[in-house]
């Protein structure tokens, strides 16, 4: 057990994975000499050289689609894209290509890549270096999506993404890669499609995943205080939901709220709150909330305090869920 | 004049026009000599211009088969290859087995060579599946839709090769049209980068659907490779002779660790994009004409009947044989099964999704329901 930040446990996943099997090469830009613009491949090229820890040229595209013909030849790519907003440029071959090539050839030709994404905002950033694009991806048949929110997550996680032989598409909370926590690297871990009931409470559910999960959990803290008993299910992944340990909290507290950065319209809340009404109808007390970045592009940086969900628009939220007073009592469409 | 010895060039014709275009054999079958290149199709016996010959029919066979299946309704589209079978027979003649092919849809006179089965050319077509064949028992991926995404993954293969030690060689093929997509571009950067083994076939058959290519290259697009440094070839492809001497040139280049190169076939669509196309709203009839007379297969009849190769008796032969490959070829095509209807939710993954099996499961029991 050693205490790690996120983003060293990212790397410790990283180093393991290309130790354990000769098949793992990274790519990406910036990756090597440098470490990546967050150090997350810190030492890799060093020690296990430029033939299977690649600078690539700057194109996403390039990237995504050079890993697709490694993975035809038996390899196993983990792609680097440096900020969630660079990915635009690689969306082609993510999504036609990479999501449906085993489709596509009945099972004869898999792609095991990994695309790591740093995504998020709350670091005071310019534009395109602060999006949250899971939902395009969670869209895409053929994609796994997964998001961690803890050091040991990150390591473990990351390592079982590596081992798919799905494409999998690994969001990072780069505001939560300083994060320091207990890093096992040989602990039997959660399944990476599996859910996760971080805090009991008996009140209201409050459904959220990677950045998010621990402004949720300061959330349960407060409202603690007030007599509200929240239990907080970190998602981990996004494709697959894992709606049965939703549902069974659901099932429990009658009430549901939802959490992301990500824009509203057409969100992993969306999806949640439908398939949640769906498999809870008879247990909700009232109608799932959603409380997420707005329907704008990313802010400016003295804006993103306006832009992201935090602590108090949560419990305002947790309110509503609740039929206490709060910010839309004697609103009306 | 025996047909197992290498044909010399018998006759040499002026020098060529163009010293930057490769062309063996001019459009009227004259074998025109060529320091650079005559030594790389030197070994070729008349035997093998015969069997080179015998695909250039076969392939254009097949290809007018298909044309027919869609007019009567047995597949839904089909992208006919007529006028491009020299640039496709002559490529991927010249491969090896363990090289790897990545093409887009109109090469199924490479997949025809590669050994694919007759009927798993027209699957997709047909819609009985989502593509033919599994791309690791022929040495050729599917083919990719989307113009240009295949030429990345050809160059992702070659880097393969590349750390696996072994001299495979990835072949791109691609069009005109997909020159403009960034992706054939990034693919160059990335090849030149990273000295991939790689060769770039790019078929400029004039036309990216009613698009001419002066629309996509305001020059010869084999001059764009030198710009990322990559060598480049401005190749005759409706000549058979000279597509296989330059794509031998590159194979030899790439087994070496020179890298990739790029090849411009110059070569024609004669057909139409798709059967769902009209060609005579953009394709001037006299331009058209023109082409006509460079055909592939014409030229190299006249050349092998001079050199004695080709006689009345083995030219009924080679037709009967074709005539046959497409009776098998419409029997497979005609013989495909629908796909089951849950095999719809198959292989999406690899492994396990419980998303997907709960959709599965919903409408499995939604069928059965009919069945009460």
């Amino acid at each position: 057990m050693t205490e790690l930040t996120l983003a060293k446990a990212l790397g410790s996943g990283l180093r393991r994975a290309l130790s354990d099997d000769d098949k793992v090469v990274l790519l990406g830009e910036d990756i090597g000499t440098l470490g990546g613009v967050f150090r997350v491949t810190d030492g890799l090229q060093r020690d296990f050289g430029t033939d299977r820890v690649m600078d690539t040229p700057l194109a996403e595209a390039g990237i995504i689609g050079m890993a697709v013909g490694l993975a035809f030849r038996g390899y196993r790519p983990v792609c680097e894209i440096q900020f969630d907003g660079f990915i635009y440029p690689g969306f082609d071959q993510i999504v036609a290509q990479v999501a449906k090539l085993h489709y596509r050839t009945a099972g004869n030709v898999r792609m095991p890549l990994t695309i790591r994404v740093p995504y998020g905002g709350g670091i005071g950033a310019v534009e395109h270096h602060s999006e949250s694009p899971e939902a395009y991806f969670a869209h895409t048949a053929g994609l796994r999506v997964v998001t961690c929110s803890t050091p040991q997550d990150a390591h473990s996680m990351l390592r079982e993404a590596i081992a798919s032989d799905d494409p999998v598409l690994f969001f990072e909370p780069k505001r939560r890669y300083w994060t320091k926590g207990d890093v096992d690297e040989d602990a039997v871990s959660l399944p990476m499609g599996k859910a996760r009931v971080v805090v009991e409470g008996s009140d209201v559910t409050l459904v959220t995943y990677g950045p998010l999960v621990a402004t949720a959990l300061d959330a349960a803290v407060a409202a603690a205080d007030d007599g509200i008993s929240i239990e907080v299910v970190d998602l981990r992944s996004l494709s697959p939901v894992d709606f049965d340990t939703v549902s069974a909290s659901v099932k429990k507290t009658g009430r549901l709220v939802i959490t992301h950065e990500a824009a509203e319209s057409g969100g992993l809340g969306a999806e949640i709150a439908a398939t949640l009404t769906d498999r809870c109808f008879y247990y909700l007390e009232s109608a799932p909330v959603r409380i997420t970045g707005f329907d704008v592009p990313y802010p400016a940086a003295k804006l993103e305090d306006h832009f992201l969900p935090d602590l108090d628009r949560i419990l305002d939220g947790v309110d509503r869920a609740l039929g206490r007073v709060n910010s839309l009592t004697g609103w009306s469409a | 004049m025996s047909t197992t010895v290498p044909v010399k060039a018998q006759k040499s014709v002026a020098k060529k026009q163009n010293p930057e275009f490769v062309q063996l054999l001019d459009q009227d079958g004259n074998r025109l000599s060529d320091d650079l290149y005559d030594p790389w199709v030197s070994d070729v016996t008349g035997d093998q211009l015969a069997s080179l010959y015998e695909d250039l029919i076969i392939v254009r066979r097949i290809d007018t088969e298909a044309t027919a299946l869609q007019r009567q309704g047995e597949l839904g589209l089909w992208p006919p290859l007529f006028g491009q079978e020299a640039a496709q027979v002559g490529s991927a003649r010249t491969l090896r087995p363990d090289d790897f092919v990545f093409s887009s849809y109109r090469e199924n006179a490479v997949a025809y060579c590669r050994g694919v089965k007759l009927p798993d050319l027209v699957r997709v077509w047909r819609g009985t599946a989502a593509s033919g064949w599994d791309p690791f028992s022929v040495g050729m991926a599917t083919p990719a839709v989307i113009i240009g995404a295949q030429t990345l993954h050809a160059t992702g293969y070659a880097v393969g090769c590349k750390k696996d030690g072994v001299d495979s060689v990835a072949v791109a093929y691609f069009g005109d049209g997909a020159t403009s997509e960034g992706d054939v571009s990034e693919a160059m950067v990335f090849a030149a980068s990273f000295k991939a083994p790689v060769i770039f076939f790019c078929q400029n058959n004039q036309w990216a659907i009613s698009e001419p290519v002066g629309l996509q290259a305001q020059r010869p697009i084999a001059d764009r490779a030198p710009g990322f440094g990559i060598p480049s070839i401005r190749v005759d492809g409706n000549d058979v002779l000279a597509v296989m001497a330059a794509t031998r040139s590159a194979l030899d280049r790439a087994r070496n660790g020179g890298g990739p190169t790029f090849i411009e076939a110059v070569t024609y669509r004669r057909g139409p994009h798709t059967t769902s196309d009209d060609p005579s709203r953009y394709v001037d009839p006299v331009v058209a004409k023109e082409w006509e007379a460079r055909d592939p297969i014409a030229r190299m009849e006249v050349y092998l009947r001079a050199e004695g190769v080709l006689t009345d008796e083995l030219a009924a032969s080679i037709q009967s044989r074709a005539d046959h490959v497409a009776a098998e070829f419409r029997e497979g095509c005609i013989s495909l099964e629908n796909p089951e209807p849950l095999s719809v939710f198959d292989n999406v993954y690899a492994t396990e999704h419980s998303g997907l099996t709960r959709q599965k499961s919903q409408y499995k029991a939604y069928l059965e329901g009919f069945e009460k």
